[in-house]
């Protein structure tokens, strides 16, 4: 049981991984991007393509997938969410929507139904576990996995509060219009945002088709575990997403162990009561549920 | 040249015209008062001539560059900086971080964290403190350190005493005095007459979102700017309230 | 125009409206007896178009009209189904059972939306999409549905194929016209003026003393009871019922898309877009994926370039009301104009009765 408690942890750090952008892009827009997890499967598929066809190891080919999501989150941003957030709240929901819809159907008309995975073109990695007291084996794969959860988190943390693009960007988040007033370009720093967020976008869908299987409509699903980590852990810290992706892991082994059918059950349900009782006991909603880190968080 | 001028302003709030024809310049060093009652128009102004409002007509000249389709983080960088009114601080972030992003646009000049901290020394043991738990009179001075980052050329203060005790709108002045004596060029919004015509070189009344009197503010009488500003000077037959 | 007076005339219909009046009812009356001279194949398509008027007038009312876009509603489809198989296994009459199950999922919707009404804007959309996530597994659990094998509503079966044809795209039309008629007068009475009201602001209207969670809720249950019917219908014409299908995230694709075609937040603009929902259904179904592509990729365009879809653009252009549930101003055309900055008609109109 201890050996499904640390899987669960560290399956964790995935959650971590694709939980961070969301809330990122939605601490600092306001927008929920709900193309979120068809971009991490988009990722996926690239790396799967440039192994598949040009023998470009997915450790390498982040090299040219990452940029690409770069440039992807800078024109999303530019485009669709710019122009949509002008018209409210709502309309960037269904803009992002409908992106998912059209992301998901061309990756099915480009690769068809099967389902792919990174696992052949990593080696031993998929494989490979080291052996820790007690009689436990944990995955090389998951312990890279999760520290580069953590590692980004603190990274992330890190350009937020020390540097001055990372101080522009949370400028930008609590009060765009004044943030140009004191000389932030908010226009650049909300762009450079959504790119970073990418980017973190496409180190999990790398992780995704290392660990696991992938197929055209597997963004949906990634879609709600980000959401789900984020809202669990979201209590102000980007610290918060890591605490959530570990509580949304756990709850699916434990669910898995109830019931063959219990893994995907488990997570929602602990979802919904953590969502239960903070509503119940904040009588606020969810306002302000999903907030940028400040220094005195970290 | 004048450093700025502001030639026929119109600004719009949808179907409300807040500014509407506004014509006047000011010279380096110059110290110019906005005086006139709510709704007045005075912030509207001041917020488009930092970019923060997009004019539906005129124009505003900085050393003779046209600044209509400059973005306002742009302006900052060619010299213009504003302590909006409310301070619009980032409350999240400290004093020194929000003294940080007065640097963003990188212009040459004097000032720092430090000097900041030197002019308000009541800031000094706040400066690792969130600005949302800051005093009125902490968060204007941050507002104004702010402002002075970006070693602006000139310096747009909205109505910086507004809700702060006298004692501390005595001592913010006092820091601006300093600034006023070193030549730097300011547009202050000031609702207390009195104080507006002491420490300004030339004031301008406004009306409703016209210029209802422009003079130099030793000439200038508090009787006359007091007509000015409840509108009783119009000199032209049929308006003038018997 | 008079010149006699210069005060606003407030009026509700105009008189296209009724003449629209009459011919919604002539429609109605032809719709009824339609099935007479079409083909088997047409009524069913008839039927499944009366389905979608159902989704996009019941998706419209919880987005156009209580600002809460959900990317769940498959979850009241999926159930409207699934509660329709459970009763009629349980013995009910299957046409009976259709409509106690659309009840059942709007009672089952009211404690629902105590908890999720209190999330905003993408966190209840995405909210509501676990929400559907979460059921469909727990339906899946169910020894009758088998899993995504699925079950199907035998029952049915002991009606001929003919009877059975008629009867449900009768009950679809009957639902329809009553949903659309329940919408309209809600629209039309004192709760429309508060459902505008949050529609525009929902925090003026919270201080204006609008009860703004309690409309909230009313359009809540009542999407979810609509589409509830809306599943219970298609499970009618389909017979088989496998969860993937139902609880399908596609259904509110299709329900985002119509809405926003034909004009989110006016009662007509739902019903143009399950038309032209229907049609491109129709031309280009069979394209398979870029079908999809492109369901998508319109959504997103119009949401865009014409947030306010066809029908809102045509409204605003041409003052063109069919069925007002509103009130509208007009000013006497000589009033007075006080050097352009008071609002022309042509402007204020649309502006203030957009529903």
């Amino acid at each position: 049981m201890s050996n499904q408690i640390i899987q669960g942890i560290l399956l964790g750090g995935y959650y971590a991984l694709i939980a961070c952008g969301l809330s990122f892009m939605f601490s600092v827009m306001r927008i929920i991007n709900l193309a979120h997890g068809s971009l991490a499967v988009f990722a996926a598929f690239a790396l799967w393509w440039l192994a598949s066809r040009f023998h470009i190891p997915p450790f390498v080919g982040l090299l040219i997938v990452l940029p690409l999501m770069a440039a992807i989150g800078w024109a999303l941003q530019r485009f669709l969410l710019e122009r949509s957030a002008r018209g409210g709240a709502l309309l960037p929901i269904l803009t992002t929507f409908g992106l998912a819809i059209v992301i998901d159907n061309m990756l099915f008309e480009q690769f068809g139904a099967d389902t792919r995975s990174l696992a052949p073109y990593i080696g031993s990695l998929s494989y490979d576990s080291w052996e820790w007291p007690g009689n436990i084996y944990v995955g090389k794969l998951a312990v890279i996995m999760f520290a580069t959860a953590v590692i980004l988190l603190g990274g992330l943390q890190l350009f937020l509060t020390r540097t001055r693009l990372g101080r522009s960007i949370r400028a930008t988040s609590e009060d765009p219009d004044t943030a140009g007033l004191v000389g932030v370009d908010a226009r650049r720093a909300n762009a450079i945002a959504a790119s970073i967020a990418m980017v973190t976008v496409g180190l999990a869908g790398a992780f995704l088709g290392m660990r696991a299987t992938f197929d055209p409509y597997a963004g949906a699903p990634q879609l709600l575990f980000a959401f789900e980590a984020a809202v669990i852990g979201g209590a102000g810290s980007l610290w918060g997403t890591l605490v959530g992706g570990i509580v949304l892991a756990l709850a699916q082994t434990v669910g898995a162990q109830v019931h063959p059918q219990g893994f995907l059950i488990g997570g929602h349900a602990v979802f919904l009561v953590v969502l239960f009782v903070r509503l119940s006991t904040s009588g606020l909603g969810l306002r302000g549920l999903l907030r940028l880190p400040s220094r005195s968080a970290s | 040249m004048s450093l700025l001028s502001v030639e026929d302003l119109v600004v719009r709030h949808g179907l409300l015209q807040a500014v509407r024809g506004v014509s006047f310049r000011i010279e380096r060093g110059e110290t110019l008062a906005l005086v006139g009652a709510n709704g007045a128009g005075k912030t509207t102004l001041l917020r488009a001539i930092a970019g923060a409002h997009q004019p539906a007509a005129g124009r505003v000249l900085l050393d003779g560059a046209d600044l209509t389709n400059v973005p306002s983080h742009k302006r900052v960088g060619m010299g213009i900086a504003l302590v909006p009114e409310g301070r619009k601080l980032f409350v999240q972030m400290t004093v020194e971080e929000n003294l940080l992003l007065g640097r963003t646009a990188s212009r040459p000049g004097e000032w720092s964290v430090d000097r900041v901290l030197d002019m308000f020394p009541n800031l000094k043991p706040r400066r690792h403190a969130k600005t949302g738990h800051l005093s009125g009179g902490e968060q204007q001075a941050t507002a104004i350190g702010r402002a002075l980052m970006s070693n602006p050329e000139v310096l747009l203060l909205d109505e910086v005493s507004l809700g702060l005790s006298p004692l501390i709108v005595d001592r913010v002045y006092a820091a601006l005095q300093g600034l006023m004596a070193s030549g730097t060029t300011i547009i202050l919004v000031e609702q207390d007459l009195s104080r507006a015509l002491s420490v300004s070189d030339r004031v301008i009344c406004m009306l409703e979102g016209r210029v209802a009197l422009e003079g130099p503010s030793k000439a200038v009488s508090r009787d006359e700017v007091t007509k000015a500003y409840f509108g009783l000077h119009r000199k032209s037959p049929g308006s003038v309230p018997a | 125009m008079s010149a006699v007076s210069s005060s606003p005339i407030i009026e509700r219909g105009t008189t296209t409206s009724r003449i629209a009046a009459i011919a919604v009812a002539v429609i109605i009356a032809l719709l009824a007896i339609a099935p007479q001279f079409l083909s088997a194949g047409a009524v069913d398509r008839m039927t499944a178009l009366f389905i979608y008027v159902i989704l996009a007038a019941m998706w419209n009312a919880l987005a156009g009209f209580g600002g809460l876009v959900s990317v769940g509603q498959q979850v009241f489809f999926g159930l409207g189904a699934y509660f329709a198989i459970r009763l009629a296994d349980a013995g009910l009459n299957p046409f009976a059972s259709l409509f106690v199950s659309a009840i059942v999922v709007g009672v089952v919707s009211w404690p629902l939306s105590l908890f999720m009404l209190r999330l905003r804007n993408g966190e209840f959309a995405i909210g509501m999409w676990v929400i559907a996530a979460l059921t469909h597994l727990l339906v899946n659990l169910d020894r009758l549905v088998q899993g995504e094998t699925g079950t199907s509503l035998i029952s049915l079966n002991v009606y001929d194929a003919g009877t059975r044809r008629v009867a449900i795209y009768w009950l679809a039309l009957a639902s329809m016209t009553a949903l659309l008629g329940i919408l309209f007068g809600l629209l039309r009475g004192s709760t429309g003026a508060a459902i505008r009201a949050i529609r525009d602001n929902e925090d003026a209207a919270a201080s204006v003393g609008v009860r703004v969670t309690g409309t909230k809720r009313l359009l809540f249950v009542l999407a979810a009871f609509g589409i509830g019917v809306a599943g219970a219908l298609w499970l009618a014409t389909s017979i088989t019922f496998q969860p993937k299908t139902y609880f399908n995230v596609q259904w509110t694709a299709y329900m985002i898309f119509m809405v926003l075609v034909g004009g989110i937040g006016t009662f007509e603009g739902a019903i143009l877009g399950a038309l032209v929902f229907f049609l491109i259904e129709t031309w280009f179904g069979g394209t398979g994926v870029w079908y999809l592509v492109g369901l998508g990729a319109t959504a997103v365009l119009f949401s865009l370039f014409l947030p306010r879809g066809l029908w809102g653009t045509i409204e605003g252009r041409f003052g063109l009301r069919l069925l007002p549930v509103g009130y509208r101003v007009r000013l006497p055309e000589n009033a007075p104009a006080d050097d352009g900055s008071a609002p022309s008609p042509e402007r204020t109109t649309p502006g203030q009765e957009k529903a």
